[in-house]
């Protein structure tokens, strides 16, 4: 566990460590969720957010420890307080989940997520393209001469601000992997 | 030690290794080898009930009535789905057992093939966990894992879903093991800090209540004793829901009897005035609260769980506990005792004699007058009758199983099974089936609703085969009694297809089956014809033809607070406001 970073057991009691306000403000929570890599596991998770009505605005899934067998599971929801706390305990008592972080709430994070864009153009709108992605740092990983396929990495903001830049510039296709996130030190 | 086996040999060999003496079952082709197994061996029995829902239902009244986890085993496809309804009562009831059920031959999986269904998805949802077990070597673990998950923490239903050719390979046997292996070891002991501000508050409170639940009776006989130790020693009064009957006596001096919609005025209103509210393993259902934003407004509240999702999920606790009762309520009791057993002895003198206030409401009065046996009437005659008998009690969803509640006193846990959170129809028949299995001395009567019976009313065959004398005792109403009360409260007594037309004879219907039937219609003869009933030596439908327009009461009608309660004589017109119609 400790090689993958992850501070074990610090939402343990999550009932306890609630914040004394329940205000009806939606907040936006990153939540991360490890789980052992077995079939049906991300069914669950998923399950869990539509049968209860949660919201998920981005979700990850990748195997990170192989031979632990175990996943991780980033989910970016939504909700009051009072709801974030219960999709936490809700994830916490599904079985083969080992760990829910908020990492929202449990010190600073980083987020950070992919995405591909496919801008096709001509002239002077693909120079402003070519050029715009140079600011953005996002790499040319696919060229013709009618387009181009870009990618980009960093906030899921500073990626919807590429794309709104895009998009007068022949922007035809986006693929964007979700939101993965760790906290920040040790 | 490990042994090669087919794997149908591991599944009968783990069971047998986790000390399961009864499976309730159906058997067919996915399953086959399994049965083929059950057939060698005499040490499990298998009892063959009359459609999978029953199998589970029994299980469930086989675990209810003993603390341990009950096992059914039915076949793939419409095996499975059959479960389904019982999977989902036992989950929302907490109720521990194990589920097996064939599945098509891994290599047909995902073709249609005949009696596929995708088991494993649909009983996700209404499972605590679900396994498909695609190789022989690893069913034995899996099967332990099974009884581990499903008995630990909040317990719950599990379901393996065993393919037809996993059964017949051979693979290797692992008996259980003492240390456990599972990462899944929910937290029993509770907080210290959080203990010792429960005593504190405890030791102040000057209108204290303990409201209990399923989770006493889950937590074991040890928590209902130390829950009865803490309640007579503080001198506060007690509730309880109606999953949590018989975990404290309802002749114990702090019993104010059952709480929630159609429980008793004195409960809900000492719930609506306490200043501390003690919350034993109980979960704030809405059948409990009324309206939320009413509910005991000046109360703090300790709550109790070991599901952490259920603290803060409907009311937030002022002081949360996670942990196991037992283990918790070990650790209050010391606390307690060690800072000098204190209470506000004054201030609870006033506010029993509040209660005292409250109960002279008489709540459950009624009137038995004229030649038709009122409900309450039949159910004051069966507690009379059968109090004293080693006595357990299931019950069926409606009117029928409100006035059980109300009417049958519980001084034991595990004696009363009924179907709490899911309110399934059909669940107390194939329940009493499993109960009368594991104390096949005892008396096991269903408190029924004819409506409600009839849904599982097949069993009767499993009785009669496996010689279980369950006693039906049916308050025939000749109408879904509970819609019925609705539609006159809430849609104008227009009463849609709310009655029970073309209902069977039921002594004769008895008798086709082989067992005794007894119709009771006169209030003056029914004593006799319950005695005839606890006499005969064999199951018993007794039709008992009782009052068709009889309302339950108290009741909190939808959308009230506990304080709004409506009483027997008290005028319906408009108690249910819009906002309430919306409320089931």
């Amino acid at each position: 566990m400790s090689a993958l970073k992850i501070k074990k057991g610090s939402n343990k009691h999550s009932a306890y460590n609630l914040r004394p306000n329940f205000s009806d403000v939606t907040e936006r929570h990153t939540l991360a969720v490890l789980v052992d890599n077995e079939a049906g596991v991300l069914a669950r998770v998923i399950g869990l957010f539509s049968g209860r009505g949660y919201n998920i605005e981005s979700l990850t899934v990748a195997e990170v420890d192989h031979l632990g067998k175990l996943s991780r599971i980033t989910i970016v929801t939504t909700g009051t307080p009072q709801v974030i706390e219960q999709i936490k305990a809700q994830l916490g008592r599904i079985v083969p989940v080992h760990d829910v972080h908020d990492l929202t709430v449990e010190g600073a994070s980083v987020e950070r997520e992919l995405a591909l864009f496919k801008v096709a153009g001509e002239g002077d709108k693909r120079v402003e393209a070519l050029r715009l992605a140079d600011i953005f740092r996002a790499n040319v990983v696919d060229s013709t001469l009618e387009s181009f396929v870009f990618e980009i990495t960093g906030t899921p903001e500073k990626i919807d601000a590429f794309a709104d830049l895009m998009r007068p510039l022949g922007l035809e296709e986006v693929a964007r992997t979700g939101v993965a996130a760790l906290s920040r030190g040790v | 030690m490990t042994r090669q086996m087919t794997g149908a040999k591991i599944v009968v060999q783990a069971l047998k290794d986790q000390g399961v003496e009864v499976v309730f079952g159906y058997p067919g082709g996915a399953v086959l080898p399994i049965y083929d197994e059950i057939f060698q061996q005499n040490a499990i029995r298998h009892i063959l009930v009359r459609h999978e829902q029953a199998a589970i239902h029994a299980a469930e009244g086989y675990a209810r009535s003993t603390g341990k986890p009950g096992v059914a085993l039915v076949t793939s496809g419409p095996g499975a789905t059959n479960a389904v309804t019982g999977l989902t009562d036992a989950l929302l009831d907490s109720i521990p057992i194990i589920v097996f059920s064939g599945q098509v031959p891994t290599f047909m999986i995902g073709n249609d093939a005949f009696q596929e269904a995708d088991t494993v998805g649909i009983t996700r949802p209404c499972t605590k966990h679900n396994w498909l077990v695609r190789e022989t070597d690893a069913l034995s673990s899996t099967i332990h894992e099974a009884f581990h998950v499903a008995t630990s923490g909040r317990p719950g239903p599990v379901l393996i879903d065993v393919p037809k050719d996993v059964q017949f390979a051979n693979g290797t046997y692992e008996a259980p093991t003492k240390t456990r292996t599972s990462h899944y070891q929910p937290q029993v002991k509770g907080d210290m800090d959080e203990i010792t501000k429960l005593v504190d508050a405890l030791e102040r409170a000057k209108r204290p209540i303990f409201y209990t639940g399923g989770g006493v009776i889950n937590s074991g006989s040890a928590a209902c004793q130390l829950l009865r130790e803490l309640v007579d020693a503080t001198g506060a009064p007690i509730t309880s829901t109606l999953m949590g009957l018989g975990a404290y006596p309802a002749n114990g001096k702090g019993w104010l009897g059952m709480l929630g919609m159609h429980g008793l005025y004195e409960a809900n209103m000492a719930m609506h005035d306490c200043d501390l509210m003690i919350n034993i393993g109980a979960r704030f259902d809405d059948r409990i609260t009324g309206t939320i934003d009413h509910f005991s407004p000046n109360s703090t509240k300790v709550h109790i769980d070991i599901d952490p999702s259920s603290i803060n999920k409907v009311i937030r606790a002022d002081i949360p506990i996670v942990g196991d009762v037992g283990h918790v309520l070990e650790d209050v009791l010391k606390v307690w005792k060690a800072r000098g057993r204190k209470t506000n002895t004054e201030a609870m003198a006033k506010w029993w004699k509040k209660i005292e206030e409250w109960k002279t409401r008489d709540c459950l009065s009624y009137k038995q007058t004229g030649k038709i046996i009122k409900p309450q009437y039949a159910l004051e005659r069966l507690e009379a009758l059968t109090k004293d008998h080693d006595r357990y009690i299931t019950t069926e969803v409606g009117q029928h199983q409100m006035w059980a509640a109300q009417f049958l006193g519980f001084n034991d846990p595990h004696r009363w099974m009924t179907s709490g959170g899911l309110g399934t129809m059909g669940y107390g028949f194939p329940a009493s089936i499993g109960v009368q299995l594991a104390h096949p001395e005892s008396l096991v009567i269903n408190v029924a609703g004819e409506a409600s019976w009839l849904m599982n009313m097949q069993e009767m065959g499993t009785a009669i085969q496996f010689d279980l004398p369950v006693k039906q005792f049916i308050l025939n109403n000749e109408r879904l009694g509970m819609v019925r009360q609705w539609q006159e409260l809430l849609h104008g007594e227009r009463y849609s297809h709310s009655w029970s037309e073309s209902l069977p004879d039921f002594v004769k219907l008895a008798e086709a089956f082989g067992a005794k039937g007894i119709r009771c219609d006169d209030p003056e003869k029914l004593d006799d014809a319950i005695i005839e009933m606890l006499e005969y030596d064999g199951p018993v439908i007794f039709d008992c033809l009782v009052e068709k327009h009889e309302n339950c009461f108290p009741m909190i009608p939808s959308g009230a607070a506990h304080n709004e309660m409506l009483m027997g004589n008290d005028s319906t017109g408009d108690a249910i406001g819009a906002k309430g119609a919306v409320l089931v």
